[in-house]
């Protein structure tokens, strides 16, 4: 335990279920309607780790996402998960954010929290797929980051060491507190909530805020704060299955082998 | 700041503008065109519309001149002195795209005795080579290098930046874009120049591979990406091609760092997926892990890594580099061998892009096949022992 306890947000995104999304032929647009909704499985590795902080540390975990209304059921997960507080940050003015506009809108909600230790963020997002929201929100705060964390080894009062993976090399690495962490997979294994944490979680109250709440610069919000535009959307070429090799295993891998030879690649 | 409106006086309810809208946004209510929150103002709907009733309002915005912007930038990652070879994809590409625009490509590293790496890019058609040196830049750290790459940035203002989707590239550039307040698209596996504009169109996957977006950047500059490796084609030396080494000085403050680096170590060896030319993966199929063997047998005479499935890594049958899917590493080696594995799509996504793929299953059903160039259906005890037999006799391998 430390003297006065960690401060930790994680930030968390609600996503489609599925990543199998199709796009309408006639329209060209990617279908949502009756898409389920969940947390990013990815995200709940950084929930998971928050609540292990506080665990270990003491203090307390806010969960704080940013989306539409109903993405307050992704926060009543975390808060089942041992989450302590949730804060939504919702408004029209926020939508069609790109990671930018999005890097700067959770700023503005951590700024409004006021104190944190350390930020937890997923290393990236089953729909976007970018991994950029993290490393560009501790640029927005000021904050240093540490991406790809699959291990927090210690937290002191002023420094957090961690390890962190970068392609085929791991890093050992101390960072200052405040500092922003994006974890992998490898870090833990996320809790089922228990049903006392999922009857908490039903009662609790959310935090809501919107753009004028955040008070900040409101260019910056959603589509007009973000640089970035999407032009087109399709689905990509499928790949086509080609012959099946059939027979006993004796002949089966001399005309692998015969076919990988023709195609040069043994 | 842009803004959409419907003049409703005007609006017949005809539905046009909501065929033609590609994010579904826009749809008829009480006979007039109404447009939700996911409206992205790429403005189709306009065009589209036979009365003239949508409009598109700009508002004042801070305009960069983007004409003094001029140029593609590339990233130069080193590890141990050596670029990486992402680095000569994005040149090849780099190239390219600086021959649309009619303007030069120029390639920064940071490192520390990187003269003779920068001296050997310019025989690949980069025109200058910004070098940073010093000691303290060795090895990558998130502090320096955004600082020294913001600041190059804002002196020479490419038009184009393009960073390698590395471990490394992710880290970094979303903190430069932050910082540069420009817009940065992650992961593209298509870039070109458009014929309107001259914008750099961004093609990546999004939703694990399912659903491909194409991106640009109008109004902010540089137009940032990080670029998927192994897609592009590597760029080749082009006979007497005369570019130049520029050493940038700098002062020592930027070498200031939060972080620390107390041990950096490569992983255990022979894991690097990313890097392979030939993958051997397993998956549920091999029953338990000893499986592993055989296929780490096959991946041997081959010369390949191994590779896995979601699966087997979560029942801990191997370790998570080995993990190759949406949740692991996307690879895209020449040859990739999936053995028991039936090809989820959470699989596919990270191994579709491999030049050829073998399956070897026992169910001829298995999704795995759809996306196969050769697949055996038998029990995969069976069949690797005799691949593994007649490699080793090709090669000459005891």
């Amino acid at each position: 335990m430390l003297s006065k306890g960690l401060n930790i947000i994680v930030c968390i995104k609600q996503v489609p279920a599925t990543t199998e999304i199709m796009i309408d032929p006639k329209t060209r647009t990617l279908i949502r309607e009756g898409v389920e909704a969940t947390v990013n499985p990815f995200d709940m590795y950084a929930i998971e780790e928050s609540v292990r902080l506080k665990e270990r540390y003491g203090g307390e975990v806010t969960a704080v996402s940013m989306g539409p209304p109903q993405a307050e059921a992704s926060l009543r997960e975390a808060l089942a998960m041992g989450c302590d507080k949730a804060v939504l940050l919702t408004d029209k003015a926020f939508a069609g954010a790109d990671t930018l506009a999005t890097a700067y809108t959770l700023a503005c909600g951590m700024r409004k929290i006021g104190t944190y230790d350390i930020v937890v963020c997923g290393s990236k997002t089953t729909d976007g797929d970018t991994g950029q929201v993290g490393p560009g929100l501790a640029e927005e705060l000021g904050i240093s980051h540490v991406s790809y964390v699959r291990k927090i080894t210690a937290v002191g009062e002023a420094l957090i060491n961690v390890e962190r993976t970068l392609d085929d090399y791991y890093e050992r690495v101390e960072a200052p507190l405040p500092c922003l962490i994006t974890v992998t997979k490898e870090i833990n294994e996320p809790r089922l909530p228990s049903l006392k944490g999922k009857l908490m979680a039903k009662r609790a109250q959310i935090t809501v805020w919107n753009a004028e709440g955040l008070g900040s610069d409101p260019k910056r919000f959603g589509l007009n704060g973000s640089p970035t535009r999407v032009i087109k959307v399709f689905h990509p070429s499928p790949r086509r299955g080609g012959e099946i090799i059939t027979g006993s295993p004796e002949i089966q891998a001399d005309m692998l082998v015969e076919k990988l030879k023709e195609l040069g690649v043994l | 700041m842009r803004e959409i409106r419907i003049i409703e006086i005007k609006c017949t309810g005809c539905g046009l503008c909501v065929q033609a809208c590609p994010f579904g946004s826009v749809s008829i209510v009480d006979g007039l065109a109404k447009i939700s929150e996911s409206c992205q103002l790429c403005g189709a709907c306009v065009s589209s519309c036979p009365s003239g009733c949508v409009e598109i309002a700009e508002e004042e915005k801070e305009i960069v001149d983007l004409s003094k912007y001029k140029g593609v930038l590339v990233f130069g990652e080193q590890r141990n002195g050596r670029v990486s070879p992402v680095v000569h994809e994005l040149i090849g590409k780099g190239r390219e795209l600086a021959n649309d625009l009619g303007d030069e490509l120029s390639c920064i590293i940071i490192g520390d005795h990187v003269r003779e790496q920068a001296e050997d890019l310019t025989c690949y058609g980069v025109d200058k080579v910004y070098i940073y040196e010093d000691p303290c830049l060795a090895t990558f750290r998130d502090d320096p290098y955004t600082d020294l790459l913001a600041d190059l940035v804002s002196e020479i203002r490419p038009s184009v930046f393009l960073i390698g989707a590395t471990s490394i590239g992710r880290s970094l550039a979303p903190r430069i874009a932050t910082r540069l307040k420009t817009g940065l698209t992650a992961d593209c596996t298509g870039l070109e120049i458009g014929s309107e504009g001259k914008l750099l169109l961004q093609t990546r996957p999004a939703f694990g591979g399912n659903v491909m977006a194409t991106i640009t950047c109008p109004d902010s500059r540089p137009q940032m990406a990080t670029v998927r490796y192994k897609i592009m084609k590597r760029a080749e030396r082009i006979p007497g091609y005369e570019g130049k080494v520029i050493n940038v000085e700098f002062d020592s403050e930027k070498l200031r760092d939060r972080v620390r680096v107390d041990e950096s170590m490569k992983e255990e060896a022979g894991v690097s997926i990313t890097e392979a030319e030939i993958i051997v993966s397993g998956g549920k199929g091999l029953g338990n892990p000893e499986g592993f063997r055989l296929i780490s047998e096959l991946a041997n005479v081959l010369g390949g890594a191994v590779g896995a499935s979601r699966v087997v890594v979560d029942e801990g049958w191997i370790s998570y580099a080995h993990q190759v899917g949406l949740s692991g590493k996307t690879v895209r080696p020449r040859l990739y061998i999936a053995c028991g594995i039936s090809g989820s799509v959470q699989h596919l996504a990270g191994m579709s892009g491999s030049d050829i793929i073998v399956a070897i299953n026992k169910d001829p059903s298995a999704p795995i096949f759809k996306v196969a160039d050769i697949g055996l259906v038998g029990d995969l005890y069976e069949v690797l022992p005799q691949i593994v037999k007649r490699i080793r006799d090709l090669k000459g391998i005891r």
